[in-house]
């Protein structure tokens, strides 16, 4: 009938620009004891508001993200936090979009901003996972379906092994990613996984979860949250911002012919989206470092041929060269990543947020030395949700 | 500002047990209606988003099964909140505003036969202070009628009034589950759930979907279907402190009918997603609806379809103004105890 209009051309005419002017953080561990899930959200908000140099009053919206409620056993939990988050008398939305969820919140936050009804916007997601157990609220029993008592480990697996056996890598890949990301998180003091002196050997050397994972492979459980403050260019302009590029989600069934779970569709289309978006021709060259959602240790090389980074087959090499690695030519997971920090529905805002603080020179000892083009990638659901964008240093 | 429009809506028939029929097969059928209204399909859509509670399915990430109710392949610009989909709706003109689509597909779902949604519905309170409590949707809504009762702000003939009212509007939905109004004597010799409540007061529990397009001026013009336009949507929210609230007022109402200039509008009727009785003559008196018709529909108290029953008051308005000589109209959608979370819309017709 008529064309939908995606072009980018399209896009920078009509969009609004929008950046990011200040990251929080809280530090993430297995059990925040010491904090309430209100106190939690609000360290992280305390945090973001502080590094944006902002008042409440300034803050026209406060949107909320996280996983599924059952992982703390509330039901739409921006309700009972609205005064934790600052939402009282405003607009408040909440987002779940699965373990995407941290990255589409980031997106949905944007999205007021560059909508143009909106000036300055806060966003926040979190997990308090020790409240409940994930792999309990992972493996639900459905009404009239069969029950997979999987979790998450178990589920991806099998999508692994089918990568391992496409291209015919070498078992120590995984490991490689396990102990680089770890050795990162060694430099960020917030990490909640802090392992002296990991190596290869140590991964190697740890208990098969489930096959090919061996439990140094497999991302923590953690407690955790993470906080944006996003404003219009009338704010943003004269301070340290990370500028949004592009942005984008996409989704797609759990299950339908033809669906390539190792190397889904989705994925493809969103990081060509937003290379487009932001004039990207050659993402390996231009993109000086990447924040992607790795929660188990063979992600990076499937991402890494997913985004289009590399070839298909080629991902693992360039783990294994060393490209990857902090120093490497393609820096991924500076912060040590999901697999050194996993409060869910944070996760992937925290690869936004990290993201932001590279282009923002703001890493401290994970910095990647003149940082001016970062990504940040998260995905969630059976590998069928992306949120994706690309910030910038300058405008 | 872009000029957005509503190009289709559709609403189940609402039942109270849709048994082994699942969320997928609810939502198809609206999603369906919708794009035949339209002519169009999930190809000429930009964005999709929906609005659903994986606590009333009874499982996390229930929210994915949704999608196989749509196409999905190609993968799609598409996104959930956990909140009803009248929210799905903001968020979808967020991204039509922004340039990002010139179109989208809302659907909200749920089906509250199944679990207990009294017990649910508690989990949205304080986890530390209340939820322990197990504070209940009746109860809560309680405290506030019994507030406004005792100021007489409200009186027990008005929620009889908004009960007999809405059963008579039901009559002409098809889609409502209640149409049957009881008699005076029956209303008050029934039995209180929580004082002043009785089953008559509260909305039925519910299972059902809905679906609705949206469009900006230009792709409304290109399928022949700009006539109403949402001229304004606003939300806010209050404390979840209910002993720091004013439950006699709602400042989140006052200010939101504030910012879509209330005043200025010369509403022909309201659709308000009143899920107790005494909700309809508290907002009509606080914003000033008491001259006009109020839920058309039957509004929930005739079938509330929760996380669904926030849409259906905008897409009822949208049913209202094309079907009748309407042409303004204001539709609400509410989440939380006592009103604590709100939105206001301002519909015209167009044409």
């Amino acid at each position: 009938m008529f064309a939908t209009k995606y072009a980018s051309a399209f896009r920078e005419k009509a969009m609004k620009r929008a950046a990011v002017i200040g990251v929080g953080q809280t530090k993430y561990d297995s059990k925040r004891r010491d904090v309430s899930i209100g106190g939690l959200v609000r360290e992280a908000i305390n945090n973001a508001m502080k590094d944006a140099d902002v008042d409440w009053d300034a803050i026209d919206a406060v949107i909320l993200g996280k996983a599924p409620d059952m992982f703390e056993g509330l039901v739409m939990p921006e309700l009972s936090l609205v005064d934790a988050i600052g939402g009282v008398g405003k607009p408040v939305m909440r987002v779940h979009t699965a373990g995407s969820v941290g990255g589409s919140t980031a997106v949905i936050a944007a999205s007021h901003v560059c909508s143009g009804s909106f000036d300055t916007v806060l966003t926040v997601t979190f997990e308090k996972q020790s409240e409940s157990n994930a792999t309990w609220a992972l493996s639900p029993k459905y009404p009239y379906s069969p029950h997979i008592n999987a979790g998450a480990g178990g589920y991806f697996a099998p999508y692994m092994r089918e990568y391992i056996r496409r291209y015919n890598a070498p078992e120590n890949i995984g490991w490689i990613v396990a102990a680089k990301d770890r050795q990162n998180a060694l430099l960020n003091p917030l990490a909640h996984l802090h392992v002296p002196g990991i190596d290869e050997k140590m991964v190697s050397d740890t208990p098969m979860l489930w096959e090919p994972l061996r439990y140094l492979e497999s991302c923590p459980s953690s407690d955790g949250a993470c906080a944006l403050v996003i404003s219009n260019k009338k704010l943003a302009k004269d301070r340290n911002a990370a500028w949004i590029k592009g942005m984008a989600v996409r989704s797609e069934g759990t299950l339908s012919a033809g669906r390539d779970e190792v190397n889904p569709q989705g994925g493809k289309d969103c990081a060509k989206d937003i290379y487009n978006q932001a004039g990207i021709t050659n993402p390996f060259k231009e993109i000086d470092c990447a924040e992607i959602y790795v929660p188990f240790s063979w992600y990076e090389p499937m991402w890494l041929e997913n985004l289009h980074f590399c070839n298909l087959g080629n991902g693992w090499k360039l783990t294994e060269n060393g490209t990857t690695s902090l120093t490497g030519d393609l820096p991924i997971n500076m912060s040590g990543g999901v697999l050194s920090s996993n409060p869910i529905g944070a996760s992937g805002m925290i690869r936004f947020g990290e993201a932001c603080l590279q282009v923002m020179g703001k890493a401290d000892k994970h910095q990647v030395e003149g940082a001016n083009i970062a990504m940040g990638h998260a995905y969630g659901g059976a590998s069928q949700f992306f949120a994706m964008w690309i910030v910038g240093k300058n405008i | 500002m872009k000029d957005i429009y509503i190009l289709g809506y559709a609403q189940n028939q609402i039942l109270s047990d849709a048994g082994a029929a699942n969320e997928v097969e609810l939502i198809m059928p609206v999603v369906h209606e919708v794009f035949k209204q339209t002519g169009l399909n999930q190809d000429n859509i930009d964005f999709t988003c929906s609005g659903s509670c994986d606590y009333l399915q009874g499982a996390a990430f229930a929210f994915v099964e949704g999608l196989s109710a749509i196409q999905t392949n190609p993968p799609i610009k598409e996104s959930h909140v956990e909140m009803d989909a009248a929210w799905a709706l903001f968020e979808s003109i967020l991204k039509i505003q922004m340039g990002d689509a010139e179109s989208a597909l809302i659907y909200g779902f749920g089906k509250s036969s199944p679990g207990n949604l009294d017990s649910i519905v508690s989990l949205q309170t304080d986890p530390y202070y209340l939820a322990p409590l197990w504070a209940d949707r009746v109860s809560l809504a309680a405290l506030q009628a019994r507030v406004l009762l005792d100021r007489s702000i409200i009186t027990k003939d008005s929620m009889f009034d908004a009960i007999q009212q809405a059963m008579t509007n039901a009559q002409n939905n098809q889609n409502s589950l209640v149409q049957s109004s009881p008699s005076l004597d029956q209303y008050l010799d029934s039995e209180f759930i929580s004082s002043p409540l009785n089953k008559f007061d509260c909305s039925p529990i519910s299972d059902g979907a809905s679906a609705m397009i949206i469009g900006t001026k230009e792709f409304a013009e290109n399928i022949n279907r700009k006539f109403v336009c949402i001229n304004s949507i606003h939300h806010n929210i209050e404390t979840s402190n209910l002993g720091a609230r004013d439950l006699t007022t709602s400042k989140s109402i006052t200010s939101l009918a504030k910012l879509i200039q209330l005043d200025q509008i010369k509403l022909d009727f309201a659709e308000l997603h009143t899920q107790f009785s005494f909700e309809a003559p508290f907002i009509s008196n606080l914003i000033g609806l008491q001259d006009i018709p109020v839920n058309l529909s039957g509004g929930p108290l005739s079938g509330n379809v929760v996380m669904a029953a926030g849409l259906d008051a905008i897409g009822k308005s949208y049913e209202s103004l094309l079907n009748n000589n309407y042409s303004n109209a204001l539709a609400h959608a509410t989440s939380g105890p006592c009103l604590q979370q709100n939105m206001l819309v301002h519909l015209e017709r167009k044409q």
